[in-house]
């Protein structure tokens, strides 16, 4: 694993060698911890893929750094509408429609899938499709989290080229394409998607022994059953989730303002979190858009992105999504340091906070706790 | 001309009690009573209403209205009785194969409800194109292959909130194909977007179709028996009425009832329109809020009977205090126990044992009439004294938590653990206890307006004609439910935005209510 450019090294999780049925209540509670407010609702991906992993059998999961020559993989993951993505399910053909086309286009068989963003639903539903695939699931993702958007992938920051993009949508529609960019990418997607009805189902940034390490993030399918573990079976689960992050507790409060609107597909919007106990008398403001992106007090960043921010319910460790947050609520935010990938000056360019219109230096989070 | 003035009778059948209340015209409560729940239910109304009816003696003529809230469709579905064979269809195919129709319903719940499901090609994309074309022929297809072996057929379409006529044309079909008499639900009746949830309350609605009938019949039985001349009407899940053949073909409406019953109930007695709603059980206590005179819905998906479903219901609050929660006075913990309906027996104020929530409001003054504590020893004073504090601090957070942050809010106290709650609290403007509030359910049955809701989808340019077209479809329903048209009008409208279309385009969910429409009278009469 690589070092953080301060010395330390985030906790380091046992490497899971398959995914079961059991396993997947452990997952999308962590992945909608990795969502940091957005990523979709894990709800109705995590229940297919429960159902799947029983009726298929478990995922074999593989690291990246046992990939072998014969070797393929591709990034899987549904993109479009959430709104829509609750009334217009995906069908078992999307995911054998890819793997189909991905293949012929790349001219030789794809082994193993992985999920774009380790964040909300995306960081769920792969497992399903893989085993009604019977294909592995490489341990990685393509953030470590969830982004809003196609450039906001690992793979760019390190400069691998996305060879090809595969979207089939729910009818049956399959649409391949060659981008110079993936500013191009996004964009040709974006009018697919609306073409399809709102919703589909993509595979792209093929990848081989060759360039697969350095240009995904490492292991994060264990780590987020782990840190699910970590909160379904504490009787702390705040802490225990944060210890096994690596994160520092910001505050721990209440929700006194929700500030929301909708703009160009996004939400974006405020949170102000009061702190209550120990935490009494400061204030706390999130920004977000979608995702939560930047934690301050009193004028000063605590933490920002490409850094994760998660809002947690006090008492579960459950995360709370943006759309979610209601007044009133008690919460925990909890913050912890992204993977060195996004601490480049190419990672800061395509994720850092001027990248969401924040004109904020970015201040690398560090955990200050020790346990 | 009598000038009588009209009464309204209200009955709520809770697992426990059966509660019966009279209202007259202006709201004033004229008798009220509490009768044991039969196992046959119709024991239980009749013993309520006889009592009440007796209580008014000489102006039982004047009752006009008779109006029912009942847990009796969720005790069904607890308990898997008296439940109907569900044959499923949906449309939409190829969407949704990744997850055949109650797939996560639990075993024995879908073994005694499902007859058989069909995934169809059908169904609409977002912005009405079709997703298949309608298969006919497998619809057809799939009726035969279980033929005879069910009781109703459930169908549940993509998108059909928005897009309803296939559902429709499904209707007919089925009609055409097994006869006129065939009890068929169609999913656009029932709730809004988000398939899964809607296709679970469409099945269970058909699942509970003879319960409906039977409760729906027992009402009517009793109106009868009493010689009444009075219109029935059912309580529903966001606190307001239906008619009883309305309630017949969608009871799962009714499910959440119980406490909207109760907040609406609470809420008018007290006559606070925006208020916090507590009612202090043996158990819990379910806090609840109101807003302009209805209970706030809940935004998260609610599950009945092990099974996720999307119908709005309010947003109750439960935490785990009551008059029977159990104080530890070993650790001082309060709860999450509770000595239940055993209270008579086991707490220390009615000579058992086990020290109770109950018992700690006692150290002030007796909660029950004619008891006193008995001498306990220091540490037991001590942990009793401990939890009330305690208590007041939970409830107070409580309240904080749903009111948003708001202080300007007046707390509501009922149910029979309502000494438990504290005459003062910071984050309340009063603390209010209204008479009758052991009957709150009862009276929130018999106050409630006739309400319909409905959605449309449309570019974000045309919300206004959605507003419209949804407010249109929302006040028929209404009407259908039971309204005046002439006083029926538009109470609430939602708006969600909606990303990835060509267009920004805006989902509108508008609720529509109005007074109940006096049935053979032109015009209310004078005092």
């Amino acid at each position: 694993m690589v070092p953080h450019p301060d010395g330390s090294t985030p906790t380091l999780v046992p490497a899971l060698t398959e995914v079961g049925p059991e396993d997947v209540p452990a997952l999308a509670a962590g992945a909608a911890i990795f969502g940091t407010g957005g990523g979709g609702a894990v709800h109705n991906a995590s229940r297919i893929v429960e159902r799947t992993l029983r009726d298929f059998g478990p995922v074999q999961l593989i690291g990246v750094e046992e990939l072998s020559e014969d070797d393929a993989v591709i990034m899987m993951s549904g993109v479009g509408a959430p709104t829509v993505g609750i009334e217009m399910l995906s069908s078992t053909a999307q995911p054998e429609t890819l793997l189909r086309e991905a293949q012929r286009t790349l001219g030789r068989k794809i082994t193993a899938i992985m999920p774009a963003e380790i964040g909300g639903s995306n960081g769920v539903s792969p497992l399903g499709w893989a085993a009604r695939l019977g294909v592995k699931v490489l341990d990685a993702d393509g953030m470590g989290r969830a982004f809003p958007e196609a450039t906001m992938i690992s793979p760019n920051v390190a400069g691998v080229r996305c060879e090809f993009s595969v979207q089939a949508d729910v009818v049956g529609n399959v649409e391949v394409r060659r981008p110079i960019d993936l500013k191009w990418l996004e964009r040709h997607a974006r009018a697919g998607v609306v073409a399809s009805g709102g919703i589909v189902m993509a595979a792209h940034y093929p990848l081989s022994a060759d360039t697969a390490p350095g240009a995904v993030i490492p292991r994060t399918i264990s780590r987020a059953v782990s840190v699910g573990q970590a909160l379904l079976t504490a009787s702390s689960p705040v802490s225990a989730v944060a210890d096994v992050l690596g994160a520092d507790t910001l505050i721990t409060g209440k929700i006194v303002d929700v500030a929301r609107r909708t703009e160009g597909g996004f939400v974006r919007g405020s949170l102000t979190i009061a702190g209550t106990g120990s935490d009494r008398g400061r204030l706390q403001r999130i920004e977000l858009q979608n995702e939560n992106l930047v934690a301050l007090e009193d004028g000063e960043v605590l933490a920002s992105v490409p850094d994760l921010i998660s809002i947690l319910d006090a008492e579960t460790g459950h995360a709370i999504s943006t759309e979610m947050i209601r007044f009133g609520q008690r919460v925990a935010v909890i913050a912890w340091a992204c993977d060195p990938l996004w601490r480049t000056d190419r990672g800061l360019e395509l994720a850092g906070p001027r990248a969401f219109g924040y004109d904020l230096p970015y201040v690398p989070f560090e955990r200050k706790s020790t346990r | 001309m009598t000038h009588e003035r009209e009464l309204s009778i209200g009955v709520d059948v809770g697992g426990t009690n059966t509660d019966a209340v009279v209202l007259d015209q202006d709201g004033t409560v004229l008798a009220a009573t509490k009768q044991p729940t039969t196992a046959d239910v119709v024991g239980g109304i009749r013993a309520g209403v006889a009592r009440v009816l007796d209580e008014i003696d000489d102006r039982r003529h004047a009752v006009k209205r008779v109006m029912l809230g009942t847990t009796h469709a969720t005790n069904a579905i607890v308990a898997r009785r008296s439940l109907a064979r569900v044959a499923v269809v949906r449309l939409g195919a190829p969407s949704g194969t990744e997850w055949p129709p109650l797939s996560d319903w639990p075993d024995d719940l879908s073994h005694h409800v499902l007859a058989g499901s069909a995934m169809l090609g059908g169904g609409h994309m977002l912005d009405g194109t079709p997703i298949m074309p309608l298969d006919r022929y497998g619809l057809l297809r799939f009726l035969d292959s279980i033929e005879g072996r069910f009781d109703a057929v459930a169908v549940t379409g993509v998108f059909s909130p928005s897009y309803p006529d296939q559902e429709r044309e499904v209707d007919a079909i089925i009609r055409d194909h097994i006869g006129p008499d065939a009890r068929i639900f169609l999913s656009q009746d029932i709730g809004p977007t988000g398939l899964i949830e809607r296709e679970n309350a469409t099945v269970l609605n058909a699942a509970l179709h003879r319960v409906a009938h039977d409760v729906t019949h027992a009402l009517l039985a009793v109106v009868e028996e009493q010689g009444l001349d009075a219109v029935t009407f059912f309580a529903q899940n966001d606190g307001t009425l239906m008619s009883l053949d309305f309630a017949e073909n969608f009871p799962v409406l009714t499910i959440g009832s119980g406490p909207a019953n109760s907040i609406r109930g609470a809420a008018y007695l007290s006559g606070a329109q925006d208020a916090i709603v507590v009612d202090v059980g043996g158990t819990t206590s379910d806090l609840g809020v109101v807003v302009n005179g209805f209970p706030r819905e809940s935004t998260l998906p609610r599950e009945i009977g092990g099974v996720q479903t999307n119908f709005r219901m309010p947003d109750i609050l439960s935490v785990g205090i009551g008059g029977g929660t159990i104080v530890d006075v070993a650790s001082g913990r309060v709860g999450p126990g509770s000595v239940g309906y055993r209270i008579d027996r086991e707490g220390l104020l009615f000579g058992g044992s086990i020290p109770t929530l109950t018992d700690a409001a006692a150290l002030n003054s007796s909660p029950i009439p004619g008891r006193s504590l008995p001498t306990v020893d220091g540490r037991t004073r001590d942990a009793l004294a401990a939890s009330l504090a305690f208590v007041a601090d939970r409830l107070e957070a409580a309240v904080e938590q749903l009111s948003l942050g708001r202080m300007d809010l007046p707390l509501v106290v009922v149910g029979g653990g309502g000494f438990l709650v504290p005459d003062e609290l910071s984050i309340a403007t009063e603390v209010i206890r209204p008479a009758h509030a052991g009957v709150a359910n009862a009276v929130g049955a018999a106050i409630s307006l006739a309400g319909g809701r409905a959605e449309h989808i449309a570019d974000i340019e045309d919300r206004e004609a959605a507003i419209e077209a949804a407010s249109e479809a929302a006040i028929a329903k209404a009407i259908q439910a039971g309204a005046d048209p002439l006083k029926v009008e538009v109470v609430e409208v939602l708006e969600t935005p909606i990303s990835y279309t060509t267009h920004p385009a805006v989902n509108v969910s508008v609720k529509a209510a109005g007074p109940l429409s006096r049935l053979g009278t032109t015009m209310p009469a004078l005092p």
